[in-house]
């Protein structure tokens, strides 16, 4: 069968399954195992129209692909336009990647309101798939605005404690630091007279629309809105509230995800609309990331709670991925968005193998552990792996984004690489440190010693998170193939970067 | 003297004589239907009425032009204003049924206000000659000011009435001499004739006028700094009474807002209309933060709103004006809707309307509480609800008229909002239900107008084109 007939809508499609299937679950009589299961083939079968995209993309084309383009509202001119880069497209498939799985975690995990969980999980990862597959800044804020609520009602009403105050903490950073983008994307709407991500960038990019003095504060309204969701330093306190009140799949989705929405809007947007201003204000923004790699690293060795220590260990991670799309080098670009990805398998994983030891003893006390690799070798064995490729060890994804970031990052200025470098060993002093206070030494806590091991679900849950990490450390040009053309588009700006659809309007 | 009056005048006030002849049949049929009966047969005549008055709208909308010697006008633009004050009063209406039962009120004559209220709102969207707006404005506030003391035995619904009552004849005079100054500066009551002679350089007197007629219309719609007497009121009044007179008469009063601002497009409103819109955006957000009662929040909520609304006046010509019909419509839906669901809640006496009586209420009542929810987020402003691309279109159109400050302060104040609404769906959801607030099952009608409530908001936010090509068409015969 020749799939390539799907290509104007398969976009379309990939993003709104989910929500149909939400649609119908609402319909569903309370039968918990039946939801889950409808749930979990809904979240497949959408992954499964996903890998549509990497076999028929077409490395070599800078531009978008799978374009489409239909006018949706007519005064003002706002279209429902979808396309993909090489960039998007692995996000793409990111998300439709992990939130099988988080159906698959959340199985036992969430046992009330089961129906009411999984309609917001399947909501929220249309919103996510929007966000990246979107070409219209309305419809890019449309979705980057609906995927805000299914967020924060999973972490209020599904997570520990404090959930209330890590939710409520989590939505109005979010929302206040989001309407300075609403503002901006209205100034561009009343200068160029449309939406169009394609459009606005040809007219500021051609001097046609002149920026002015505008120009900085359009930078940072969007600037601030993404910087809020990475989180960049000073703007990252929400973030390990938020991960340690959600529940396990909420943590994933949150880490693995929705931090890189905003890493992906300043690649997109901050980089593709103001370059001259990027590179104005990248100084302080390196500034920002490096202090974020340090800080982020220095206090997560700090912390006495596995799921914030792998929280900041998040901070560090993304403050790689601005260093990175700052350091204005296509190897730096290119393993900025590899981070992304790796750091979504990883702290995925990292998340979920945190999620299962709380399934078990209902704490994430490091002290509450100790010697537990003895009852739970297979447990051990995938913790550790995952471990090793978030420290960046080579032949596991990690080592590929971070290496890609740092020769980016000497390329700019030896000074960046130096200081960066060390957010490195910084990593594997905290995961190691941890490791060892969890995994190894004696049982010093009775309860311990009869911890079941993984089941066949957690281990169906852990196996694909094991592999991708391995087969990303392996074979990275599988990925980085596809994303170097677009990055390389977006450095180069306007000359290269094209769409299709717009140019036949 | 002899004045022929056209067959066609009649049709173009036909929604208007409807909705009379039902209110004065409901207002003789109810005592004979003796004491102790129910009332819900002169509520289905009531909300006859209502259905065909807004059919009548649509009928009128067959004959556009003036009437009655220039005194109304059937445009896109009064047909619009007609339909939607009309579906307001059947939602309302169908709201009212189940409230009246619980709360033990038998009286037939509260549905004939409800309909004569409307006639007031409707005549407000249609006239063009000043006294008969005044004459409207009357109509309609003095039905509201019975209706808001309806809860007789409640001491704060006496309250709320004779505070509307007294500040709102104290507004209404400011509207009437202001028309009198207006008739002393261009010499006419038409607001054709006035803008004609507007253009050519208003006078001192003229700017009077329009500034007092201001105060009046200000006063209706609820902005600052005429929006001391709304928590109170609001609190007091019966809840499905506030969710008309929280949208409706706010809808008529702003449709005259436009007819006479922009009729007359006099430069000197502008920084009126720029105060007094970020005044109302500012005290609105900020007083409902630290509201525990539900409809005093969400009176202040109303406050608020006026302000986005004032944004677009502010903003320019055209694209100004479809903004604001179109946050009207889009209010309408999510602001009724959310009075409807705290009126069903609210139970005998109105004894729960605070914000704890809603903890849990996503476990006790999904349905309610997932369709409250979807009004909140609404009139926060989150995509999938017609709240997002009314509050989108009115900072889209300031920013358009270069009104950056005031588009900044806007868009802060939606900020500031998402907090309180927010407060009311973390209750619902992420607190433990208390045991002694009952929660009983909704009533059929009820459920009807909330669905209509819940349809429209989110047809209105995915599917706005219908909506808003109708208020760009209303908007460009206003202009023109």
């Amino acid at each position: 069968m020749n799939t390539a007939i799907l290509n104007p809508f398969i976009l379309s499609l990939i993003t709104f399954v989910p929500a149909g299937g939400a649609l119908l679950l609402t319909l569903f009589p309370r039968r918990d195992r039946d939801i889950r299961l409808f749930a979990l083939s809904v979240s497949l079968l959408t992954f499964i129209l996903s890998l549509h995209l990497p076999l028929h993309f077409a490395n070599s084309a800078p531009g978008f692909q799978f374009e489409l383009d239909q006018p949706w509202i007519g005064t003002p001119n706002i279209h429902f336009h979808l396309g993909i880069d090489g960039v998007s497209m692995w996000l793409v498939v990111l998300t439709t990647f992990l939130t099988p799985l988080c159906v698959l975690m959340s199985w036992k995990s969430v046992h009330d309101r089961v129906k009411e969980f999984f309609i917001l999980l399947l909501v929220m990862e249309t919103a996510l798939l929007g966000v990246f597959v979107s070409l219209d800044l309305f419809l890019f804020y449309f979705f980057w605005e609906a995927g805000l609520i299914p967020m924060a009602l999973i972490i209020g009403i599904y997570g520990h404690e404090r959930r209330v105050y890590a939710a409520v903490k989590f939505f109005l950073y979010t929302m206040i630091a989001s309407v300075f983008m609403l503002a901006a994307i209205l100034w561009l709407y009343a200068k160029t007279g449309s939406f169009d991500f394609v459009v606005i960038q040809q007219a500021l990019s051609s001097g046609a629309i002149p920026l002015g003095s505008a120009g900085q504060w359009l930078f940072l309204g969007f600037f601030i809105a993404f910087a809020v969701k990475v989180p960049l330093f000073p703007l990252h306190t929400w973030l390990p509230d938020a991960h340690v009140e959600a529940p396990t799949a909420g943590s994933v989705m949150l880490a693995g995800v929705l931090l890189k929405m905003g890493t992906y809007g300043m690649l997109r947007f901050n980089l593709g609309l103001f370059p001259e201003l990027s590179h104005r204000n990248a100084p302080w923004v390196i500034a920002l990331a490096i202090i974020g790699i340090i800080y982020g690293a220095l206090v997560a060795m700090v912390q006495p709670n596995l799921k914030k220590l792998v929280a900041y260990s998040s901070v560090s991670h993304l403050g790689f991925v601005v260093l990175g799309i700052f350091s204005f080098t296509t190897v730096g670009l290119v393993g900025a968005t590899f981070v992304m990805l790796a750091h979504g398998v990883s702290t995925g994983a990292l998340f979920t193998l945190c999620g299962m030891l709380y399934d078990r003893r209902h704490t994430y006390e490091i002290t509450e552990y100790g010697g537990i690799a003895t009852p739970m070798p297979v447990y051990s064995t995938f913790f550790l792996v995952i471990t090793l490729a978030s420290i960046g060890l080579p032949l596991l994804n990690g080592f590929v984004g971070e290496f890609l970031v740092l020769t980016g990052a000497f390329k700019a200025r030896a000074l960046y690489g130096i200081l960066a470098a060390t957010g490195v060993i910084w990593s594997a002093c905290y995961m190691l440190w941890m490791y060892q206070r969890v995994f190894y030494g004696a049982i010093h806590n009775p309860v311990n010693r009869t911890l079941p091991d993984l089941d066949a679900r957690e281990r169906v849950t852990l196996w694909p998170l094991a592999l991708a990490a391995l087969v990303m450390g392996v074979f990275p040009a599988l990925w980085t193939r596809a994303i170097d053309p677009s990055v390389q588009a977006i450095l180069g700006n306007a000359s290269q970067y094209s769409s299709q659809v717009v140019e036949h309007r | 003297m002899n004045i022929a009056i056209p067959g066609a005048d009649y049709i173009r006030i036909l929604p208007e004589l409807v909705l009379t002849a039902c209110g004065i049949l409901v207002m003789l049929l109810d005592p004979l239907l003796g004491p102790d009966r129910d009332r819900s047969p002169i509520g289905l005549l009531a909300l006859a009425g209502a259905l065909l008055a807004t059919a009548a709208s649509l009928l009128a909308a067959g004959y556009p032009g003036p009437a009655f010697s220039g005194m109304i006008r059937i445009d896109t633009f009064s047909v619009f204003f007609h339909v939607l004050i009309g579906i307001i009063a059947i939602v309302v209406i169908l709201a009212s049924f189940e409230y009246m039962r619980v709360q033990q009120i038998r009286a037939g004559e509260y549905y004939g206000l409800i309909l004569l209220a409307t006639v007031g709102m409707m005549l407000m969207s249609s006239a063009v000659e000043l006294v008969l707006i005044f004459i409207a404005l009357e109509i309609s506030s003095i039905a509201t000011y019975i209706l808001a003391g309806f809860r007789r035995r409640v001491a704060i619904s006496a309250e709320s009435s004779l505070k509307y009552f007294l500040l709102g004849s104290f507004a209404t005079a400011f509207f009437l001499y202001g028309v009198a100054l207006m008739f002393g500066a261009t010499g006419s009551t038409s607001v054709y004739v006035i803008a004609n002679t507007l253009r050519s350089g208003p006078s001192t007197l003229a700017y009077a006028g329009m500034a007092m007629m201001f105060v009046g219309l200000g006063f209706k719609v609820a902005s600052a700094p005429f929006h001391i007497w709304t928590p109170d009121v609001y609190e007091g009044a019966p809840a499905p009474v506030v969710a008309l007179m929280s949208t409706g008469p706010k809808a008529a009063a702003f449709a005259v807002l436009l007819r006479v601002l922009f009729g007359s497009s006099a430069p000197g409103w502008f920084w009126l209309i720029w105060a007094s819109a970020a005044l109302s955006m500012t005290i609105g957000n900020l007083g409902a933060l630290v509201q525990t009662n539900v409809k005093r929040m969400l009176a202040y909520s109303s406050i608020a709103h006026a302000g986005y609304l004032l944004v677009a006046f502010a903003a320019a010509r055209d694209i100004g004006i479809s903004a604001a019909i179109f946050y009207s419509a889009a209010y309408a839906a999510m602001n009724v809707g959310a009075f409807v669901v705290v009126s069903h809640f609210a139970n005998l006496g109105e004894r729960y309307v605070t914000i704890d009586d809603y903890s849990g209420l996503g476990r006790r009542a999904p349905a309610l509480a997932a369709m409250l929810t979807v009004f909140l987020l609404s009139l926060i402003g989150i995509p999938i609800t017609g709240g997002f691309l009314a509050k989108f279109y009115i900072f889209q159109a300031a920013m358009q008229s270069h009104l950056v400050g005031l588009t900044i302060i806007g868009v802060i104040n939606s900020a500031i909002a998402s907090y309180y609404y927010l407060r009311v769906i973390v209750v619902m959801y992420m607190r433990e239900p208390k045991g002694d607030v009952p929660c009983t099952p909704m009533a059929p009608a009820l459920i009807v107008s909330l669905v209509a409530c819940l349809l429209a908001t989110i047809y209105l936010g995915i599917f706005p084109n219908r909506v808003l090509q109708l208020a760009l068409q209303s908007a460009q015969e206003l202009v023109k």
